[in-house]
């Protein structure tokens, strides 16, 4: 965990809302593992305050690569950096994605749920290099919000795409996606990122299928290093439900730890 | 060389910069960061007797300039922290002050008589303003009468230094100042966050679970720098202020106004070497202006 101010922004992709930046950062990229993330200042002002946690998509070399979807003003100024500037990163920070010598030769599946893509690509390279097969399910609202389809595909992923309007792909949701392949086929393991309603409903075919999985959160965050216990979600611990915080014991949790059940705003 | 040292009398600190409880965690989270040696000190996050679960999420919103949070002082109890935390911060060559909750006057002293039987422990933070953990944002800092007896209770049973930690949320902050250091504080420390809310116009729900928290950050500071003015003028003991505090400018306008120190809270989480900055940037500003002892900023407001 360090604290890089002068992380070279080296290339912008855009698609729409969606942007994909390189990075150059080499001591957080020689610490990073997939499902990790960084705390980003999107401003030189206090407006907006806090720093953004943007997961990571990729670390290679010296070079980090993150891809995030404007949600507000945070990620709207994180965008508006142009290549050749410095971003001031944090990071790599959380607990990761846990992949498994036992996964070796056995079909994984990695659901990305809109933004929620953007971990997976780092780990189906992290899942390959193990010798498993990751088989990425890509599910977005419409065609347009499958921007890392190309990417996923020319790496060499088995991708599997589902939009809600039935613009491309499976029509339909992702969640439903997931279902219709376990029909065919069961994989060893189940990794998901995406929205909290469609983690819930992978949670319930996992309990079903008894199938293991990890799915990694999202929260609002005050620092992004376990400092101000203001990104908590209810988790189940040695038998016992607690506050744990996303930044620090996450934000991979498994299938048992999450309880869904904890609806935010009452 | 500037010397950055100040007195607070019952306490010598080798430069104003604290580390302000509820953003500091319990130290270490700032470890990997920096050396906790350079720092003035740190206040430790609040503690119960008993490990303490915290309110329901979301318990953060940022506002322009500001955060509210209601975290409801969730933590490890002061059990587990002298047995797991103390130990490793024990040995440090700063200020290791650690801040007492309770849910009523009686668990203070209990907190505070538990903390007193362990070394390494420079101060303590008697926390009556936390408007996060009693129903619509009240705590004993809000009465006169109620900060004396919680003062009074925990002076019975402790030796170490005790620092007063004030609300801004009350008609006349100077009436609790004044009965806190009649009671026998050795300090006070303010402001603790001003009691906030913030609504989602989509769902027409409060955006904290909580419905109210604590606004910090750049946004409180005028109040804040008011308040520390007032209270500095009231009372005898030293004042430590805090409130929206991000820069060298912004810690030396509260010595200006009174302040023999500072604490750092919200600007830790936006830059986790916050309270270095401003240390630094204290020094630079002393040079600048032919200053040789820092202390004296202290109260050198012209009027």
């Amino acid at each position: 965990m360090v604290i890089d101010r002068q992380a070279r922004l080296v290339e912008v992709e855009s698609w729409g809302d969606y942007f994909l930046f390189t990075l150059d950062s080499p001591e957080i990229a020689a610490q990073a593992r997939p499902g990790q993330f960084l705390m980003i200042r999107v401003s030189e002002t206090t407006q907006p305050l806090l720093r953004r946690p943007i997961s990571l998509h990729n670390a290679e070399g010296n070079r980090l690569q993150i891809f995030f979807q404007v949600a507000g003003e945070g990620t709207r100024l994180l965008s508006l950096k142009k290549t050749g500037q410095c971003l001031d990163l944090i990071g790599p920070l959380g607990k990761g994605f846990n992949v498994r010598p036992e996964f070796r030769d056995r079909e994984i599946y990695c659901v990305g749920g809109g933004r929620g893509i953007a971990p997976l690509y780092y780990l189906g390279k992290e899942l390959r290099a193990a010798g498993a097969r990751p088989v990425i399910f890509y599910g977005g609202r419409r065609a347009g919000d499958l921007p890392l389809r190309n990417r996923l595909e020319s790496a060499g992923f088995e991708v599997l795409v589902s939009t809600d309007d039935g613009s491309a792909g499976f029509p339909g949701f992702v969640t439903s996606l997931v279902e219709e392949e376990l029909k065919k086929r069961k994989p060893a393991f189940l990794y998901a990122c995406g929205p909290d309603p469609m983690m819930e409903k992978l949670a319930e075919t996992c309990r079903r299928e008894n199938l293991p999985a990890e799915f990694s959160l999202e929260s609002i965050m005050g620092c992004g290093f376990g400092a101000c216990w203001g990104c908590v979600k209810k988790i189940r611990m040695d038998g016992q439900e607690k506050y744990l915080k996303v930044c620090q014991d996450g934000p991979v949790f498994s299938l048992e730890e999450i309880v869904w059940q904890e609806k935010e705003h009452g | 060389m500037v010397d950055l040292s100040v007195d607070l009398g019952f306490l010598k600190l080798k430069n104003p910069v604290l580390a302000a409880s509820g953003t500091f965690g319990y130290g270490l989270e700032f470890k990997p960061f920096y050396d906790l040696e350079l720092l003035g000190g740190f206040v430790v996050k609040g503690l119960y007797l008993k490990p303490r679960e915290g309110n329901r999420p979301p318990r953060l919103v940022e506002t322009p300039s500001g955060l509210i949070n209601s975290i409801g002082l969730q933590g490890i109890g002061v059990e587990a922290f002298c047995r797991e935390i103390l130990p490793e911060l024990a040995g440090l060559k700063t200020a290791v002050i650690v801040n007492v909750c309770g849910e009523e006057e009686d668990e203070y002293a209990r907190v505070a008589e538990y903390l007193s039987r362990h070394r390494g422990i420079a101060a303590l933070e008697l926390n009556i303003s936390c408007p996060n953990v009693r129903e619509g944002g009240r705590c004993p800092a809000q009465s006169p009468e109620a900060t004396h007896r919680t003062v009074k209770k925990v002076k019975q049973v402790t030796s170490l230094p005790l620092i007063t930690k004030l609300s801004p949320n009350v008609t006349d902050i100077t009436a609790v100042a004044l009965a806190a250091e009649e009671a026998g504080t050795e300090a006070i420390s303010l402001i603790n966050t001003l009691l906030a809310m913030a609504i989602d116009l989509e769902t027409r729900k409060p955006r904290l679970g909580n419905i109210m928290g604590g606004l910090s950050g750049p946004a409180i500071k005028p109040i804040a720098l008011r308040m520390v003015f007032q209270v500095a003028r009231a009372v005898k003991v030293p004042v430590i202020g805090m409130g929206g505090i991000f820069s060298a400018e912004d810690a030396l306008e509260f010595m200006m106004a009174g302040a023999a120190a500072v604490q750092v809270g919200t600007a830790n989480f936006v830059d986790p070497d916050a309270c270095l900055k401003i240390i630094r940037g204290l020094e630079t500003w002393a040079e600048k202006h032919g200053i040789k002892k820092i202390s004296e900023v202290t109260g050198s407001l012209q009027l």
